[in-house]
Protein backbone atom coordinates (compact mmCIF):
# COMPACT_ATOMS: atom_id res chain seq x y z
CA UNK A 1 0.00 0.00 0.00
CA UNK A 2 1.20 3.07 -1.00
CA UNK A 3 1.40 5.99 1.55
CA UNK A 4 2.11 9.25 2.59
CA UNK A 5 4.72 10.31 4.74
CA UNK A 6 2.01 10.93 7.69
CA UNK A 7 0.70 7.64 7.00
CA UNK A 8 4.05 6.04 6.93
CA UNK A 9 5.14 7.88 10.08
CA UNK A 10 2.26 6.96 12.42
CA UNK A 11 2.37 3.26 10.76
CA UNK A 12 5.68 2.88 12.53
CA UNK A 13 4.51 4.40 15.71
CA UNK A 14 1.35 2.27 15.75
CA UNK A 15 3.46 -0.73 14.85
CA UNK A 16 0.96 -1.35 11.94
CA UNK A 17 -0.30 -0.02 8.73
CA UNK A 18 -2.52 2.83 9.32
CA UNK A 19 -4.70 4.92 6.62
CA UNK A 20 -5.59 8.85 7.00
CA UNK A 21 -8.55 9.05 9.21
CA UNK A 22 -7.81 6.48 11.91
CA UNK A 23 -6.83 7.26 15.49
CA UNK A 24 -3.59 5.45 16.99
CA UNK A 25 -1.56 6.20 20.06
CA UNK A 26 1.61 7.04 19.62
CA UNK A 27 5.26 7.34 21.52
CA UNK A 28 5.90 10.86 20.84
CA UNK A 29 9.92 11.46 20.31
CA UNK A 30 10.54 15.05 21.29
CA UNK A 31 7.84 17.44 23.75
CA UNK A 32 8.25 21.28 23.37
CA UNK A 33 6.68 23.80 25.55
CA UNK A 34 7.26 27.42 26.28
CA UNK A 35 6.31 30.12 29.16
CA UNK A 36 3.05 28.03 29.44
CA UNK A 37 4.99 25.15 30.82
CA UNK A 38 3.59 26.30 33.96
CA UNK A 39 -0.24 26.22 33.27
CA UNK A 40 1.23 22.89 32.23
CA UNK A 41 2.29 22.06 35.55
CA UNK A 42 -0.57 22.79 37.14
CA UNK A 43 -2.17 20.86 35.33
CA UNK A 44 0.28 18.05 35.76
CA UNK A 45 0.13 18.26 39.62
CA UNK A 46 -3.66 17.50 39.29
CA UNK A 47 -2.83 14.06 38.31
CA UNK A 48 -1.08 13.40 41.88
CA UNK A 49 2.19 12.09 40.21
CA UNK A 50 5.71 12.99 41.72
CA UNK A 51 7.78 12.60 38.47
CA UNK A 52 7.39 13.18 34.66
CA UNK A 53 7.90 10.07 32.75
CA UNK A 54 10.33 10.93 30.19
CA UNK A 55 11.96 14.36 31.46
CA UNK A 56 14.98 13.70 28.81
CA UNK A 57 12.38 14.52 25.88
CA UNK A 58 10.73 17.26 27.81
CA UNK A 59 12.25 20.42 25.70
CA UNK A 60 11.30 23.97 27.24
CA UNK A 61 12.39 27.53 25.93
CA UNK A 62 11.51 30.77 27.64
CA UNK A 63 10.74 33.01 24.74
CA UNK A 64 7.30 34.54 25.47
CA UNK A 65 7.96 37.22 27.84
CA UNK A 66 11.28 37.19 28.20
CA UNK A 67 12.64 39.26 29.97
CA UNK A 68 9.93 39.21 32.42
CA UNK A 69 7.91 42.26 31.92
CA UNK A 70 6.15 42.11 35.10
CA UNK A 71 6.05 40.12 38.41
CA UNK A 72 3.42 37.68 37.57
CA UNK A 73 5.68 36.93 34.43
CA UNK A 74 8.36 36.43 36.51
CA UNK A 75 6.68 33.86 38.80
CA UNK A 76 5.52 32.10 35.68
CA UNK A 77 9.24 31.90 35.43
CA UNK A 78 11.01 31.30 38.59
CA UNK A 79 7.98 28.04 38.50
CA UNK A 80 8.98 26.56 35.62
CA UNK A 81 12.89 26.75 36.71
CA UNK A 82 12.11 25.17 39.64
CA UNK A 83 10.47 22.33 38.32
CA UNK A 84 12.69 22.07 35.58
CA UNK A 85 15.29 21.47 38.21
CA UNK A 86 13.24 19.50 40.48
CA UNK A 87 12.63 17.01 37.73
CA UNK A 88 15.92 16.72 36.07
CA UNK A 89 14.76 17.89 32.93
CA UNK A 90 18.06 18.16 30.91
CA UNK A 91 17.22 20.67 28.13
CA UNK A 92 15.73 23.65 29.78
CA UNK A 93 16.50 27.14 27.45
CA UNK A 94 16.44 29.87 29.62
CA UNK A 95 15.25 33.75 28.25
CA UNK A 96 18.50 34.19 26.27
CA UNK A 97 18.38 31.81 23.65
CA UNK A 98 15.35 32.93 21.29
CA UNK A 99 12.14 31.97 20.07
CA UNK A 100 11.00 28.34 20.92
CA UNK A 101 10.86 27.13 16.81
CA UNK A 102 14.38 28.71 16.29
CA UNK A 103 16.37 27.28 19.30
CA UNK A 104 14.56 23.94 19.16
CA UNK A 105 15.89 23.84 15.71
CA UNK A 106 19.49 25.46 16.20
CA UNK A 107 20.27 22.88 18.84
CA UNK A 108 19.59 19.86 16.57
CA UNK A 109 16.09 18.44 17.90
CA UNK A 110 14.34 18.98 14.66
CA UNK A 111 15.00 16.13 12.65
CA UNK A 112 13.46 13.87 10.13
CA UNK A 113 11.19 11.13 10.60
CA UNK A 114 10.53 12.18 14.57
CA UNK A 115 7.05 12.62 15.99
CA UNK A 116 7.45 15.81 18.08
CA UNK A 117 4.40 17.48 19.53
CA UNK A 118 4.53 21.22 20.99
CA UNK A 119 1.69 23.07 23.32
CA UNK A 120 2.34 26.26 20.41
CA UNK A 121 0.46 26.04 16.97
CA UNK A 122 3.44 26.88 15.15
CA UNK A 123 5.12 23.31 16.18
CA UNK A 124 4.48 22.45 12.60
CA UNK A 125 7.55 24.63 11.81
CA UNK A 126 9.81 21.74 11.77
CA UNK A 127 8.40 19.90 9.14
CA UNK A 128 11.15 21.64 7.30
CA UNK A 129 13.57 19.55 8.26
CA UNK A 130 11.07 16.58 7.84
CA UNK A 131 9.50 15.55 11.20
CA UNK A 132 6.12 14.84 11.89
CA UNK A 133 5.46 17.86 14.28
CA UNK A 134 2.16 18.87 15.57
CA UNK A 135 0.75 21.68 17.88
CA UNK A 136 -1.63 20.16 20.79
CA UNK A 137 -3.11 21.53 23.93
CA UNK A 138 -1.90 22.17 27.61
CA UNK A 139 -3.94 20.19 28.97
CA UNK A 140 -3.04 16.97 26.42
CA UNK A 141 1.06 18.35 27.30
CA UNK A 142 0.76 17.79 30.82
CA UNK A 143 -1.03 14.09 30.07
CA UNK A 144 2.17 13.50 28.02
CA UNK A 145 4.18 14.41 30.61
CA UNK A 146 2.59 12.06 32.94
CA UNK A 147 2.24 8.76 30.18
CA UNK A 148 4.94 9.63 27.13
CA UNK A 149 2.03 8.51 24.59
CA UNK A 150 -0.72 10.56 22.81
CA UNK A 151 -3.73 9.61 20.54
CA UNK A 152 -3.07 11.25 16.89
CA UNK A 153 -5.53 11.02 13.75
CA UNK A 154 -3.72 10.02 10.79
CA UNK A 155 -4.30 13.33 8.91
CA UNK A 156 -5.08 13.06 4.74
CA UNK A 157 -2.61 14.93 3.09
CA UNK A 158 -2.87 18.21 0.98
CA UNK A 159 0.49 18.23 -1.48
CA UNK A 160 1.41 21.54 -2.64
CA UNK A 161 3.50 21.88 -5.32
CA UNK A 162 5.82 24.74 -6.41
CA UNK A 163 7.67 24.98 -9.89
CA UNK A 164 9.87 28.00 -11.57
CA UNK A 165 12.10 30.55 -9.74
CA UNK A 166 11.14 34.14 -7.47
CA UNK A 167 11.38 36.76 -9.32
CA UNK A 168 13.47 39.73 -7.73
CA UNK A 169 12.04 40.79 -4.42
CA UNK A 170 9.59 37.87 -3.91
CA UNK A 171 10.26 35.04 -1.22
CA UNK A 172 9.11 32.19 0.74
CA UNK A 173 6.68 34.57 2.84
CA UNK A 174 5.16 35.98 -0.67
CA UNK A 175 4.43 32.06 -1.82
CA UNK A 176 2.96 31.08 1.19
CA UNK A 177 0.23 34.26 1.86
CA UNK A 178 -0.16 33.91 -1.81
CA UNK A 179 -1.66 29.94 -1.42
CA UNK A 180 -3.33 31.00 1.81
CA UNK A 181 -5.22 33.64 0.34
CA UNK A 182 -6.31 31.89 -2.13
CA UNK A 183 -7.40 28.33 -0.61
CA UNK A 184 -8.66 30.18 2.67
CA UNK A 185 -7.65 30.06 6.33
CA UNK A 186 -9.18 26.17 6.94
CA UNK A 187 -8.35 24.69 3.36
CA UNK A 188 -5.57 22.39 5.11
CA UNK A 189 -7.65 21.55 8.02
CA UNK A 190 -6.79 18.24 10.13
CA UNK A 191 -4.59 17.51 6.99
CA UNK A 192 -1.04 16.82 6.43
CA UNK A 193 0.55 19.90 4.46
CA UNK A 194 3.48 18.85 1.76
CA UNK A 195 5.23 20.99 0.06
CA UNK A 196 6.99 19.80 -2.69
CA UNK A 197 7.31 20.07 -6.79
CA UNK A 198 10.52 20.80 -8.73
CA UNK A 199 11.32 24.11 -6.48
CA UNK A 200 11.15 22.82 -3.20
CA UNK A 201 14.31 21.60 -2.75
CA UNK A 202 15.43 25.42 -3.95
CA UNK A 203 14.08 27.27 -0.90
CA UNK A 204 16.74 27.50 1.98
CA UNK A 205 16.20 25.72 5.07
CA UNK A 206 15.04 28.96 6.63
CA UNK A 207 12.40 29.88 4.02
CA UNK A 208 11.22 26.16 4.48
CA UNK A 209 10.46 26.92 7.86
CA UNK A 210 8.79 30.01 6.65
CA UNK A 211 5.73 28.04 4.79
CA UNK A 212 5.86 25.01 7.59
CA UNK A 213 5.74 27.58 10.37
CA UNK A 214 2.60 28.99 7.90
CA UNK A 215 1.26 25.82 7.43
CA UNK A 216 -0.36 26.11 10.49
CA UNK A 217 -2.63 29.25 9.08
CA UNK A 218 -4.14 26.83 6.97
CA UNK A 219 -5.62 24.64 9.59
CA UNK A 220 -3.05 21.88 9.14
CA UNK A 221 -1.49 19.43 11.71
CA UNK A 222 2.18 19.61 9.64
CA UNK A 223 3.70 21.07 6.77
CA UNK A 224 6.46 18.50 5.44
CA UNK A 225 9.86 19.03 3.29
CA UNK A 226 11.23 15.57 2.01
CA UNK A 227 15.08 16.26 3.36
CA UNK A 228 17.45 16.20 0.92
CA UNK A 229 21.16 17.19 0.95
CA UNK A 230 20.53 20.68 2.37
CA UNK A 231 18.94 19.26 5.31
CA UNK A 232 21.64 16.98 5.67
CA UNK A 233 24.34 19.71 5.47
CA UNK A 234 22.48 21.13 8.37
CA UNK A 235 21.98 18.12 10.85
CA UNK A 236 26.14 16.93 10.23
CA UNK A 237 26.80 19.67 13.42
CA UNK A 238 23.89 19.31 15.38
CA UNK A 239 21.31 16.05 15.57
CA UNK A 240 20.93 15.21 18.78
CA UNK A 241 19.64 11.91 17.67
CA UNK A 242 19.67 9.20 14.54
CA UNK A 243 17.37 9.62 12.56
CA UNK A 244 15.86 8.06 10.04
CA UNK A 245 14.11 9.79 6.56
CA UNK A 246 11.02 9.14 5.85
CA UNK A 247 9.36 10.27 2.08
CA UNK A 248 6.01 9.65 0.83
CA UNK A 249 5.92 6.51 -1.65
CA UNK A 250 4.99 7.24 -5.61
CA UNK A 251 1.68 7.20 -5.92
CA UNK A 252 0.28 7.45 -2.35
CA UNK A 253 -2.99 9.18 -2.46
CA UNK A 254 -3.48 13.11 -1.73
CA UNK A 255 -6.65 14.84 -0.91
CA UNK A 256 -5.58 17.51 -3.67
CA UNK A 257 -2.62 18.66 -5.73
CA UNK A 258 -1.91 22.49 -6.01
CA UNK A 259 0.34 23.97 -7.84
CA UNK A 260 2.10 27.41 -7.90
CA UNK A 261 4.56 28.83 -10.28
CA UNK A 262 6.57 31.02 -8.47
CA UNK A 263 7.88 32.93 -11.37
CA UNK A 264 4.47 34.72 -11.27
CA UNK A 265 4.37 35.34 -7.92
CA UNK A 266 4.60 39.21 -6.83
CA UNK A 267 5.34 40.38 -3.14
CA UNK A 268 1.73 39.63 -1.17
CA UNK A 269 0.66 41.28 2.01
CA UNK A 270 -2.62 40.04 4.07
CA UNK A 271 -4.78 42.45 5.41
CA UNK A 272 -6.63 42.94 8.54
CA UNK A 273 -8.22 40.80 10.40
CA UNK A 274 -7.88 37.73 8.94
CA UNK A 275 -4.85 35.22 7.45
CA UNK A 276 -6.29 34.69 4.24
CA UNK A 277 -7.79 37.86 3.36
CA UNK A 278 -4.27 38.28 0.79
CA UNK A 279 -3.34 41.00 -1.55
CA UNK A 280 -0.89 42.08 -3.89
CA UNK A 281 1.31 44.67 -2.52
CA UNK A 282 0.56 46.91 -5.17
CA UNK A 283 -3.07 47.02 -4.65
CA UNK A 284 -2.90 48.58 -1.01
CA UNK A 285 0.50 50.68 -1.88
CA UNK A 286 0.31 54.15 -0.28
CA UNK A 287 -1.43 53.17 2.68
CA UNK A 288 0.41 55.16 5.87
CA UNK A 289 0.85 52.88 8.89
CA UNK A 290 2.46 53.68 12.28
CA UNK A 291 5.06 50.64 13.59
CA UNK A 292 6.72 48.03 11.64
CA UNK A 293 8.54 44.27 12.40
CA UNK A 294 10.80 42.36 11.25
CA UNK A 295 11.54 39.11 13.16
CA UNK A 296 9.41 36.39 14.73
CA UNK A 297 9.51 32.58 14.42
CA UNK A 298 8.19 33.56 10.95
CA UNK A 299 10.68 35.70 9.65
CA UNK A 300 13.45 36.04 12.16
CA UNK A 301 16.55 34.83 10.70
CA UNK A 302 19.38 35.75 8.83
CA UNK A 303 18.16 35.85 5.43
CA UNK A 304 15.31 37.75 6.44
CA UNK A 305 17.68 40.32 7.83
CA UNK A 306 19.83 40.38 5.10
CA UNK A 307 16.91 41.62 3.13
CA UNK A 308 16.12 44.43 5.08
CA UNK A 309 19.38 45.55 5.34
CA UNK A 310 20.24 45.36 1.71
CA UNK A 311 17.11 47.43 1.50
CA UNK A 312 17.81 50.18 4.43
CA UNK A 313 21.63 50.05 3.69
CA UNK A 314 22.91 53.93 4.14
CA UNK A 315 19.49 55.41 4.69
CA UNK A 316 16.73 56.34 7.19
CA UNK A 317 13.53 55.01 7.74
CA UNK A 318 10.34 57.51 7.54
CA UNK A 319 9.99 59.98 10.65
CA UNK A 320 6.94 59.11 11.13
CA UNK A 321 7.55 54.94 11.50
CA UNK A 322 8.88 52.74 14.20
CA UNK A 323 11.20 50.21 13.21
CA UNK A 324 11.57 46.78 15.82
CA UNK A 325 13.72 44.28 14.37
CA UNK A 326 13.14 40.88 16.23
CA UNK A 327 16.05 38.17 15.69
CA UNK A 328 15.01 34.73 15.93
CA UNK A 329 17.53 33.45 18.15
CA UNK A 330 20.71 34.33 19.75
CA UNK A 331 22.53 32.88 17.38
CA UNK A 332 20.91 34.82 14.66
CA UNK A 333 21.68 37.77 16.67
CA UNK A 334 25.13 37.18 16.78
CA UNK A 335 26.02 35.98 13.62
CA UNK A 336 23.82 39.30 12.29
CA UNK A 337 26.36 41.26 14.81
CA UNK A 338 29.39 39.79 13.30
CA UNK A 339 28.28 40.47 9.98
CA UNK A 340 26.84 43.87 10.59
CA UNK A 341 23.55 43.68 9.51
CA UNK A 342 22.80 44.95 13.12
CA UNK A 343 25.00 48.19 12.38
CA UNK A 344 23.30 48.95 9.30
CA UNK A 345 19.37 48.27 10.92
CA UNK A 346 20.45 50.23 14.35
CA UNK A 347 21.90 53.43 12.34
CA UNK A 348 18.58 53.34 9.76
CA UNK A 349 16.65 53.80 12.93
CA UNK A 350 15.71 50.13 13.87
CA UNK A 351 15.36 49.46 17.74
CA UNK A 352 17.11 45.94 18.03
CA UNK A 353 15.06 43.89 20.35
CA UNK A 354 16.12 40.87 22.35
CA UNK A 355 15.83 37.58 20.90
CA UNK A 356 12.00 36.28 21.73
CA UNK A 357 8.72 36.37 20.30
CA UNK A 358 8.46 40.25 21.37
CA UNK A 359 5.05 42.10 20.68
CA UNK A 360 3.86 39.09 18.05
CA UNK A 361 1.55 37.56 20.62
CA UNK A 362 0.33 41.38 22.19
CA UNK A 363 1.65 41.04 25.66
CA UNK A 364 4.95 43.63 25.62
CA UNK A 365 7.42 45.16 23.43
CA UNK A 366 5.64 47.24 21.51
CA UNK A 367 2.37 46.82 21.88
CA UNK A 368 -0.28 49.09 19.97
CA UNK A 369 -2.44 52.34 20.52
CA UNK A 370 -6.14 51.95 19.59
CA UNK A 371 -6.53 52.34 16.05
CA UNK A 372 -2.54 52.42 15.10
CA UNK A 373 -1.57 49.93 12.53
CA UNK A 374 1.23 47.80 11.84
CA UNK A 375 3.01 46.33 9.16
CA UNK A 376 4.97 43.43 10.18
CA UNK A 377 6.32 39.64 9.10
CA UNK A 378 4.79 37.79 11.89
CA UNK A 379 2.12 34.75 11.23
CA UNK A 380 -1.12 36.18 12.74
CA UNK A 381 -3.39 39.37 12.08
CA UNK A 382 -6.11 38.88 13.99
CA UNK A 383 -8.50 41.66 15.34
CA UNK A 384 -6.24 43.05 18.30
CA UNK A 385 -3.58 41.13 18.40
CA UNK A 386 -0.62 43.26 18.92
CA UNK A 387 -2.36 46.01 21.66
CA UNK A 388 -5.34 47.97 21.03
CA UNK A 389 -8.50 46.47 20.48
CA UNK A 390 -9.38 48.39 16.83
CA UNK A 391 -5.15 48.36 15.85
CA UNK A 392 -4.31 46.32 12.32
CA UNK A 393 -1.82 44.28 11.49
CA UNK A 394 -0.84 43.92 7.75
CA UNK A 395 1.82 40.21 7.12
CA UNK A 396 4.25 40.48 4.74
CA UNK A 397 7.70 39.17 3.11
CA UNK A 398 10.87 41.52 5.43
CA UNK A 399 11.21 43.14 2.51
CA UNK A 400 8.12 44.54 1.75
CA UNK A 401 8.25 45.89 5.64
CA UNK A 402 11.96 47.08 4.88
CA UNK A 403 10.70 49.39 2.04
CA UNK A 404 7.33 50.17 3.71
CA UNK A 405 9.65 51.52 7.03
CA UNK A 406 11.75 53.40 4.69
CA UNK A 407 8.44 54.84 2.75
CA UNK A 408 6.55 55.79 5.40
CA UNK A 409 3.76 53.68 3.55
CA UNK A 410 3.06 50.70 2.06
CA UNK A 411 5.75 50.05 -0.42
CA UNK A 412 5.89 47.35 -3.12
CA UNK A 413 9.93 46.32 -2.24
CA UNK A 414 10.62 45.60 -5.97
CA UNK A 415 12.46 49.28 -6.95
CA UNK A 416 14.88 48.37 -3.95
CA UNK A 417 15.90 44.74 -4.65
CA UNK B 1 -25.50 0.23 21.79
CA UNK B 2 -26.53 3.34 22.53
CA UNK B 3 -29.76 5.36 21.71
CA UNK B 4 -30.40 8.70 21.45
CA UNK B 5 -32.75 11.34 19.50
CA UNK B 6 -31.20 13.33 16.95
CA UNK B 7 -30.79 17.43 17.13
CA UNK B 8 -29.94 17.89 13.32
CA UNK B 9 -27.71 21.13 11.91
CA UNK B 10 -25.60 22.51 9.38
CA UNK B 11 -22.45 23.06 8.09
CA UNK B 12 -20.17 25.63 9.94
CA UNK B 13 -21.54 25.33 13.43
CA UNK B 14 -19.24 27.49 14.83
CA UNK B 15 -17.73 27.88 18.45
CA UNK B 16 -19.15 31.17 19.23
CA UNK B 17 -22.65 29.63 18.67
CA UNK B 18 -22.63 26.46 20.15
CA UNK B 19 -20.91 28.64 23.39
CA UNK B 20 -20.71 32.40 22.98
CA UNK B 21 -17.81 34.27 24.14
CA UNK B 22 -19.72 36.36 26.34
CA UNK B 23 -19.27 33.65 29.14
CA UNK B 24 -16.28 31.86 28.79
CA UNK B 25 -14.97 34.06 31.61
CA UNK B 26 -18.76 34.33 33.56
CA UNK B 27 -19.62 30.76 34.15
CA UNK B 28 -17.98 27.93 35.64
CA UNK B 29 -20.71 25.38 37.01
CA UNK B 30 -21.66 22.56 34.40
CA UNK B 31 -25.05 23.70 35.08
CA UNK B 32 -25.30 27.03 33.90
CA UNK B 33 -22.65 26.29 31.25
CA UNK B 34 -25.31 23.50 29.50
CA UNK B 35 -28.00 26.02 29.37
CA UNK B 36 -26.30 27.97 27.08
CA UNK B 37 -25.25 25.54 24.78
CA UNK B 38 -26.46 26.52 21.21
CA UNK B 39 -28.22 29.45 22.38
CA UNK B 40 -27.71 31.15 19.21
CA UNK B 41 -28.28 28.60 16.79
CA UNK B 42 -31.08 26.76 18.30
CA UNK B 43 -32.89 28.33 21.64
CA UNK B 44 -34.91 25.73 22.20
CA UNK B 45 -31.99 23.01 22.01
CA UNK B 46 -30.76 23.53 25.73
CA UNK B 47 -34.29 23.67 27.49
CA UNK B 48 -35.50 20.43 25.69
CA UNK B 49 -32.33 18.38 25.11
CA UNK B 50 -32.34 14.88 27.09
CA UNK B 51 -29.41 12.59 28.49
CA UNK B 52 -28.20 10.40 25.24
CA UNK B 53 -29.21 12.83 22.66
CA UNK B 54 -26.56 12.89 19.61
CA UNK B 55 -26.13 16.39 17.71
CA UNK B 56 -26.07 15.26 13.81
CA UNK B 57 -24.03 18.36 11.05
CA UNK B 58 -22.54 19.20 8.44
CA UNK B 59 -19.21 20.51 7.67
CA UNK B 60 -16.67 22.03 9.81
CA UNK B 61 -18.12 21.41 13.06
CA UNK B 62 -16.97 23.25 15.76
CA UNK B 63 -15.08 25.86 13.55
CA UNK B 64 -13.57 29.08 15.23
CA UNK B 65 -12.35 30.03 18.71
CA UNK B 66 -10.01 27.09 20.47
CA UNK B 67 -12.21 27.46 23.58
CA UNK B 68 -12.83 24.29 25.32
CA UNK B 69 -16.29 25.40 26.99
CA UNK B 70 -17.88 24.75 23.84
CA UNK B 71 -17.14 20.98 23.71
CA UNK B 72 -17.87 21.15 27.58
CA UNK B 73 -21.06 22.59 27.50
CA UNK B 74 -22.68 19.85 25.49
CA UNK B 75 -21.19 17.22 27.61
CA UNK B 76 -23.02 19.04 30.55
CA UNK B 77 -26.45 19.27 28.70
CA UNK B 78 -26.29 15.35 28.43
CA UNK B 79 -25.42 14.71 24.37
CA UNK B 80 -23.44 11.48 24.29
CA UNK B 81 -21.87 12.22 20.69
CA UNK B 82 -21.55 14.90 17.68
CA UNK B 83 -21.72 12.95 14.23
CA UNK B 84 -20.82 15.37 11.32
CA UNK B 85 -19.32 15.15 8.39
CA UNK B 86 -16.11 16.26 9.49
CA UNK B 87 -14.80 18.73 12.75
CA UNK B 88 -12.39 21.40 13.10
CA UNK B 89 -8.89 19.92 14.31
CA UNK B 90 -8.75 21.55 17.47
CA UNK B 91 -12.49 21.33 18.14
CA UNK B 92 -12.02 17.26 17.27
CA UNK B 93 -9.12 16.86 20.53
CA UNK B 94 -11.02 19.36 22.64
CA UNK B 95 -13.66 17.24 22.85
CA UNK B 96 -12.74 13.98 23.05
CA UNK B 97 -10.24 15.11 26.11
CA UNK B 98 -13.24 16.63 27.52
CA UNK B 99 -15.08 13.23 27.03
CA UNK B 100 -17.39 14.03 24.28
CA UNK B 101 -17.78 11.73 21.23
CA UNK B 102 -17.15 12.78 17.94
CA UNK B 103 -18.05 10.40 15.32
CA UNK B 104 -17.28 11.96 11.37
CA UNK B 105 -19.35 9.95 8.85
CA UNK B 106 -19.76 11.11 5.07
CA UNK B 107 -23.45 9.54 4.60
CA UNK B 108 -25.35 9.92 8.02
CA UNK B 109 -25.63 13.57 8.41
CA UNK B 110 -27.65 13.86 4.98
CA UNK B 111 -29.91 11.07 5.85
CA UNK B 112 -30.91 11.29 9.17
CA UNK B 113 -34.12 12.85 10.00
CA UNK B 114 -34.65 16.17 13.31
CA UNK B 115 -35.95 13.74 16.10
CA UNK B 116 -35.58 10.52 15.10
CA UNK B 117 -34.33 7.80 17.38
CA UNK B 118 -30.79 6.64 16.59
CA UNK B 119 -28.72 3.36 17.79
CA UNK B 120 -24.95 4.46 17.78
CA UNK B 121 -22.62 1.07 17.78
CA UNK B 122 -18.99 3.01 19.48
CA UNK B 123 -17.05 0.21 18.87
CA UNK B 124 -18.31 -1.10 15.59
CA UNK B 125 -18.39 2.33 14.03
CA UNK B 126 -22.23 1.84 12.95
CA UNK B 127 -25.39 3.85 13.34
CA UNK B 128 -28.74 2.02 12.78
CA UNK B 129 -31.65 3.98 12.66
CA UNK B 130 -35.28 2.40 10.93
CA UNK B 131 -33.43 -0.29 9.20
CA UNK B 132 -31.17 1.60 7.66
CA UNK B 133 -26.62 1.62 8.53
CA UNK B 134 -24.51 3.74 8.53
CA UNK B 135 -20.89 3.85 9.24
CA UNK B 136 -18.37 6.06 11.14
CA UNK B 137 -14.74 6.55 11.34
CA UNK B 138 -14.89 4.21 14.75
CA UNK B 139 -12.73 6.12 17.90
CA UNK B 140 -10.39 3.35 18.87
CA UNK B 141 -10.62 1.48 22.05
CA UNK B 142 -7.86 3.71 23.23
CA UNK B 143 -9.53 7.10 22.18
CA UNK B 144 -13.13 5.78 23.64
CA UNK B 145 -11.47 4.88 26.58
CA UNK B 146 -11.04 8.68 27.01
CA UNK B 147 -14.08 10.06 26.20
CA UNK B 148 -16.07 7.49 28.14
CA UNK B 149 -13.68 8.40 31.31
CA UNK B 150 -14.96 11.43 31.19
CA UNK B 151 -12.03 13.17 29.59
CA UNK B 152 -7.82 13.31 29.39
CA UNK B 153 -7.15 14.21 33.24
CA UNK B 154 -9.35 12.12 34.18
CA UNK B 155 -8.32 9.24 31.63
CA UNK B 156 -5.16 9.58 32.74
CA UNK B 157 -5.35 9.16 36.58
CA UNK B 158 -7.26 6.30 35.93
CA UNK B 159 -4.38 4.90 33.71
CA UNK B 160 -1.75 5.69 36.47
CA UNK B 161 -3.61 4.44 39.57
CA UNK B 162 -3.80 1.22 37.53
CA UNK B 163 -0.56 -0.88 38.12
Amino acid sequence: MAQTFSEKILSRKAGRPVRAGEVITAVPDLYLSHDNSSAIIGEFKKLGLARVKAPEKIIIVLDHIVPASDERYAQNHKTIREFVRAQGIPNFFDIQHGVCHQVFSEAGFALPGKVILGSDSHTTTYGAYGAFSAGIGRTEMASIWATDEIWLRVPETLRIEFRGEFPAGVSAKDAILKVIGDNGADRANYEAVEFAGPSASKFSLASRMVLSNMAAEMGAKNGYFEPDDLTLEWLKARARADFEIVRSDPGAAYEAVLQYDLSALEPQIACPHTVDNVKPVREVEGRPFHQALIGTCTNGRLEDLEVAARILKGRKIHPNIRLLILPASRAVYVEAMKRGLLEILSEAGAVILNPGCGPCLGAHEGLLAPGEVVVGTSNRNFKGRMGGRDSEIYLASPATVAASALEGRITDPRKYL
Amino acid sequence: MSKGRVWKYGDDVNTDVIYAGKYTYQLFEPAEMAKKSLEDLDPSFAKNVKPGDVIVAGRNFGCGSSREQAAACLRYAGVQAIVAKSFSRIYFRNAINLGLAVLPSPDAPDALQNGEEIEIDFAGGRILSAGRVFTFFPLPESVMDIVQAGGLLEWTKKKLATP
